[in-house]
């Protein structure tokens, strides 16, 4: 297998707060990766160290075995490393069609560009029957459809995706999880950040599992699915411990 | 009648000055959420070297419409390399401060820019060549008709094809919705590989090019220039951008439009509405000064600068997102 991200020690710290406490994470080519942990685990300063939105204070993390600490945001990006932010992010003002383009801003490759948005409005026709209306107009479930539909029109070798199911309705959330499950079949590296652990575990091959910065468990998905301590802490079950 | 139309045409030229320089404070803040005072400055600027342009050129032999050409093509470039090296120097260091510091930081680049030209220009009015004769054009068949001039049709039409190559730009083209997504949300933009920076000096650019041919307008209709000329002209633009709703590009030219045609209808009107022999057919406490002077007036047009600004206070008052100012739908 080919290691598309791999992330060793890591430390990250702002404002006198230590984040994260020297993690190692890896993901290969084609996986299906989760981090799941409770909140303020530094799962998303994990995500934002790795798109360049922070700066790591030690440690190091490759991207298709090049050092991309210190590369800013919108080049990492070009490399084809996306993030779909924590709360979705799409540009409330922009017409769906407009965020869809802006998706796919560093390609240069017109007829491609359109063959890829007809494709997202066949996987998502609720955004094609709203193609011109702004993405501030959409549902809560809806924008993270259209966040996620964005992010691939980048067509992107590692998609990141922070809490895609936070705040949706429990239906949406089963929908959002078929999506990624979906992407992930579809050739598309994915590292999977959730709080929803069950759900997550169900559909990644491999799962890590972060706490106070640190990553306490790490292992096959199935195996972390059966682990009792992750029961008991992540999965709100009751395991007689 | 022929009043009203006079001002209407005087009110237009001026308000299409005003509106194009509020497009340039109107998206620097729609990018970046920053007043930048100094536009008013980079207007002036690009007044200054027109008028160095066409002095120098004025005896060459070259034709007029040359000449003006070449002072717009030296203008422009120079405001675009002022705008340019401001935000790079003065705000993009401030981009994660609190928002007083780049504000504070905005005003002193307007005091800088204007000494600097003190220092190039001298402090005195600089009087432009009339390389272009004026002609007025009858509206009507009347004899005293209201008349528009070449520089008034020039100004017009040039502010107009401005307006709507930039809204093309920013509504219809690949940077445009960049631009947009920006002011939206920088980071997300970051995230889709845009180079946040790039957009925003690409807006400075944009806003710059269009102060500097705004100021080329503003110094060939009055004939001169002066190194503070930017300060009440940016007030008042930056004015219109509020009325209008700032960060809104239709805004910023329906308050502009609105603020020009505001000043010339109070000019044009307001000394002899409150002529003081006329007010005193309605209140009899005028009567002494109507027999003092029966040409004075409470409010002449030597007022013109405060009605645009009263308009402005009164609209705050009771809209203070402004005209056409609403934040967009953000559930997100």
């Amino acid at each position: 297998m080919n290691t598309l991200l791999s992330i060793k020690n890591l430390h990250i710290g702002y404002g006198g707060i230590q984040a994260v406490k020297g993690i190692d994470l890896h993901v290969e080519q084609g996986e299906l990766v989760t981090l799941i942990g409770a909140n303020g685990a530094g799962k998303t300063t994990t995500l934002k160290a790795i798109t360049g939105l922070l700066k790591p204070t030690q440690g190091a993390i490759d991207y298709a075995g090049k050092s991309i600490i210190g590369v800013p945001t919108y080049k990492v990006a070009s490399e084809g490393l996306v993030l779909v932010p924590e709360g979705r992010g799409v540009f409330p003002g922009l017409t769906i069609l407009e965020n869809l383009q802006m998706g796919a801003y560093t390609r240069n490759d017109r007829t491609e560009i359109a063959f890829d948005i007809e494709h997202k409005f066949s996987l998502f026709p609720r955004l094609k029957e709203r193609a011109k209306q702004t993405a501030g107009t959409l549902s809560g479930g809806e924008q993270q459809m259209l966040a996620i539909s964005r992010a691939l029109m980048a067509r992107p070798n590692l998609l990141l995706l922070d809490e895609p199911s936070m705040g949706l309705a429990p239906i949406m959330v089963q929908k959002i999880f078929e999506v990624v499950r979906d992407v992930s079949k579809s050739g598309v590296t994915i590292l999977l950040i959730e709080q929803n652990a069950k759900l997550a575990l169900q559909i990644s091959q491999r799962g890590y599992v972060m706490d106070g910065g640190v990553i306490t468990l790490s292992g096959e998905s199935k195996s972390l699915l059966d682990n009792p301590k992750v029961r008991e802490a992540y999965l709100g079950e009751d395991v007689g411990a | 009648m022929d009043t009203f139309l006079q001002q209407l045409v005087n009110g237009l030229t001026l308000g299409c000055v005003y509106a194009v320089v509020a497009l340039g404070y109107t998206m620097v803040y729609g990018i970046i959420q920053l007043i930048n005072f100094a536009h008013g400055e980079v207007v002036m600027i690009g007044a200054m070297v027109a008028f160095s342009v066409i002095t120098a050129l004025a005896g060459s032999g070259l034709p007029p419409v040359a000449i003006l050409l070449l002072s717009l093509l030296a203008a422009i470039p120079a405001c675009m390399f002022v705008g340019f090296t401001v935000e790079r120097i003065a705000y993009k260091p401030l981009r994660a401060a609190p928002r007083l510091a780049p504000l504070i930081t905005a005003i002193g680049v307007s005091i800088i820019l204007q000494h600097l030209a003190l220092l190039i220009w001298g402090r005195n009015y600089i009087t432009v060549p009339q390389i272009v004769p004026t002609q007025s054009y009858a509206l009507t068949a009347s004899a005293n008709s209201a008349t528009i001039t070449n520089i008034q049709i020039a100004i017009i039409i040039l502010s107009v094809g401005m307006m709507a190559g930039l809204i093309a730009l920013v509504y219809k083209t690949r940077i445009g919705i960049a631009m947009r997504a920006t002011s939206q949300n920088a980071s997300v933009a970051g995230l889709m590989g845009i180079n946040v920076n790039s957009v925003i000096s690409f807006t400075f650019l944009i806003g710059a090019a269009l102060g500097a041919v705004a100021g080329v307008m503003i110094g060939s209709y009055y004939g001169q220039a002066y190194y503070q000329m930017g300060f009440l002209l940016g007030l008042k633009a930056f004015s219109a951008a509020v009325l209008g709703g700032i960060g809104n590009l239709g805004g910023a030219v329906l308050g502009g439009i609105l603020i020009g045609l505001i000043e010339a209808f109070g000019a044009g009107y307001m000394g002899d509405v409150t002529n003081v022999c006329t007010l005193n057919q309605y209140f009899p406490g005028f009567a002494g000064l109507c027999d003092a002077n029966a040409n004075s007036s409470l409010l002449g047009s030597n007022y013109k600068e405060v009605y645009a600004f009263v308009i402005l206070i009164l609209v705050l008052r009771f809209r203070p997102s402004g005209l056409l100012g609403e934040r967009v739908s953000d559930r997100a």
